[in-house]
């Protein structure tokens, strides 16, 4: 029986021929990324194993990006403490407010390549899956272990391949897609579990759109999201890392718990309604729900291709006076792209807010709160009560397209019709 | 290890947005974090949870974010235990790491009701519903994850076997 390639990166990782799913194994982690709120629990933990130097300062990165810039006198606090941290352990990649999300800049910066084991202090982590990376999120103890051993145990999971075919119609997104996937899934339907997206439509997409499928994945309870790597990884990496690409692939014969088929040529735009991400509908059964703010940014869709098709949707149209557009680009290199493309005029002069590229209007930190009553739809990952203000608030979920032409109209509105 | 106390019942799906919500993920003192345990579902919880007392959830509890907030701001609130039919894997595996039982109970959600004593034997791997008479098995956890449990958590595990953990 052959391996699925999850399998293979953690056989690899653990130092085995063979793994199956089920079985616990210890690995050694080729990359450990923290952001700004799990970071010092972390450090707190290594040191209490009795450990005062992480394991690897090459193998460490650590963002501020959660609260960038810091928000409040606390945030400041945790903010000057891991700047001390950084520099006291002498690690290498260190990422200060002026940066972006941490997964974002992650992949921009040719950290992760095909093949590795990363884990992150934060439950996105599973967005690195894109590049063909086994890669999972854990708590601040279990990152805590990393750091002070550079290694973690592992349930090998098992594997629920989903086989994508079709063209997407026009203004349909990837964010459709996976939104669709969680709904037929449900939000603990791969709980413990690698979710490998595959098919004609995967290999024709690009790395942004691949990002957005496996960021989703910890949506359904899934271990890591995964994508096996091909020319487009490549491509992507090509400029942004010096190591060479050595695509793992699952073998033909590798076993899945399950495999989901799915043609997306006749796909609607769909939405996930308050207050869970499996909630799932079509645009047109929630069409004309009114919306007070429309948030496009976060790991899910903060990307430069998010903000162009916003752009497009939005040249020469103003946003609907009663709705406040917050924009928050993903990473600098995403804010700098969109400015010199001339996006950003274009976001500015339709009325949008523009802000630094930050976490915080995606779980409620800060960067547009909703109030009481108040309805936000958003391009992020979670549409939980109270995830973005007030529990008396309620979150849509939709791709960048659904969400920019909901800000013209000032309701939620299908992008195929603008 | 036995754990006795007053059943928080709650639904499916309690996330870790309800557990505590995003705005406090900057305190890094479990005992301020526990202030705030809940607050997303109960607003008297963090008040009159009593030591010992065990929360109850349905399926995929704990789903959501890997802040260790969550259990963290749970254990402190004096909390013994967390039953659910399951637990989201980052939280399950938050919660044995900090030394906090989380078990998964096929049946519990049904059996139990807000307000009823149970009485949990983590060897046995049995929990009474005290004022019912009845009996619930909770899966039993992996050999690897009772030692962790045993320890205190793998902070206070690792601290102690370290030489073992970094054999091949």
């Amino acid at each position: 029986m052959g391996m699925t390639v999850s399998e293979k990166i953690l056989a690899r990782a653990s130092g085995r021929d063979k793994v199956q799913p089920g079985e616990i194994v210890k690995a050694e982690v080729d990359l450990a990324m923290m952001p700004d709120l799990t970071t010092i629990l972390s450090f707190k933990a290594m040191k209490e194993m009795g450990v005062d130097r992480v394991w690897d300062n090459e193998k460490v990165v650590i963002f501020l990006d959660h609260v960038a810039p810091a928000s409040s006198l606390q945030a400041a606090t945790v903010h000057r403490d891991i700047r001390k941290l950084v520099s006291e352990q002498g690690l290498k990649y260190f990422y200060d407010v002026n940066s972006g999300v941490c997964h974002q800049v992650l992949s921009e910066r040719g950290h992760v390549t095909p093949g590795m084991l990363v884990v992150g202090a934060d439950s996105h982590t599973c967005t690195h899956g894109a590049m063909g990376a086994f890669a999972t999120g854990v708590g601040s103890t279990d990152m805590g272990a990393v750091l002070a051993t550079g290694r973690l145990w592992f349930r090998v999971p098992e594997t629920i391949r989903v086989e994508v075919e079709g063209s997407l119609q026009h203004n349909v997104q990837p964010k459709d897609i996976i939104l669709k996937i969680i709904g037929l899934i449900g939000a603990d339907g791969a709980t413990y579990k690698a979710v490998e997206f595959s098919g004609e439509t995967i290999r024709k997409m690009n790395i942004s759109g691949r990002m957005t499928l496996c960021n989703m994945a910890i949506e359904m309870g899934g271990k890591t999201g995964i994508v096996e790597a091909d020319d487009e990884t490549a491509n992507f990496l090509s400029n942004r890392c010096k190591t060479n690409i050595n695509p793992i692939r699952s073998d033909l014969n590798a076993q899945y718990e399950k495999v989901l088929r799915l043609d997306v040529s006749e796909l609607e735009p769909q939405v996930a309604c308050p207050h869970k991400v499996d909630n799932v509908k079509t645009v047109s059964e929630v069409a004309g729900v009114k919306v007070d703010q429309v948030f496009i940014g976060s790991c899910t869709n903060g990307r430069y291709e998010d903000l162009e098709v916003t752009a497009k949707i939005l040249r020469n149209k103003q946003v609907h006076p009663g709705v406040r557009l917050v924009i928050v680009p993903a990473s600098k290199e995403v804010y700098l792209k969109a400015l010199k493309n001339g996006i950003i005029e274009t976001l500015l002069q339709a009325g949008a807010l523009v802000s630094n590229p930050s976490c915080g209007a995606c779980f409620g930190g800060h960067i547009g709160i909703l109030a009481a009553g108040e309805i936000g739809l958003t391009t992020s990952n979670r549409n939980f009560k109270g995830r973005q203000g007030s529990p008396e608030a309620e979150v849509y979920l939709s791709s960048p397209a659904t969400a920019a032409a909901s800000a013209i109209t000032g309701v939620i509105t299908d992008p195929r019709e603008v | 290890m036995r754990i006795k106390g007053r059943a928080w019942k709650f639904g499916d799906d309690v996330n870790t947005d309800l557990i505590i919500p995003g705005k406090y993920l900057e305190l890094t003192d479990p005992i301020e974090m526990a202030k705030h345990a809940m607050e997303g579902l109960s607003p008297i919880f963090a008040a009159r949870v009593k030591p010992g007392d065990i929360v109850v959830g349905g399926r995929n509890f704990g789903c959501g974010s890997s802040r260790e907030h969550a259990p963290l701001a749970l254990k402190y609130s004096g909390v013994g235990a967390v039953l659910a039919e399951s637990h989201a894997r980052i939280f399950y595996r938050n919660a044995i790491n900090i030394g906090f039982p989380a078990l998964e109970c096929p049946g519990i959600a049904k059996s139990v009701e807000d307000g009823d004593e149970l009485e949990v034997d983590l060897k046995e791997g049995i929990v009474r519903i005290l004022d019912k008479d009845i009996w619930l098995k909770f899966i039993p956890l992996p050999e690897f994850m009772i030692r962790i449990l045993d320890s205190g958590g793998l902070t206070a595990f690792l601290r102690f076997n370290m030489k073992e953990w970094l054999e091949k």
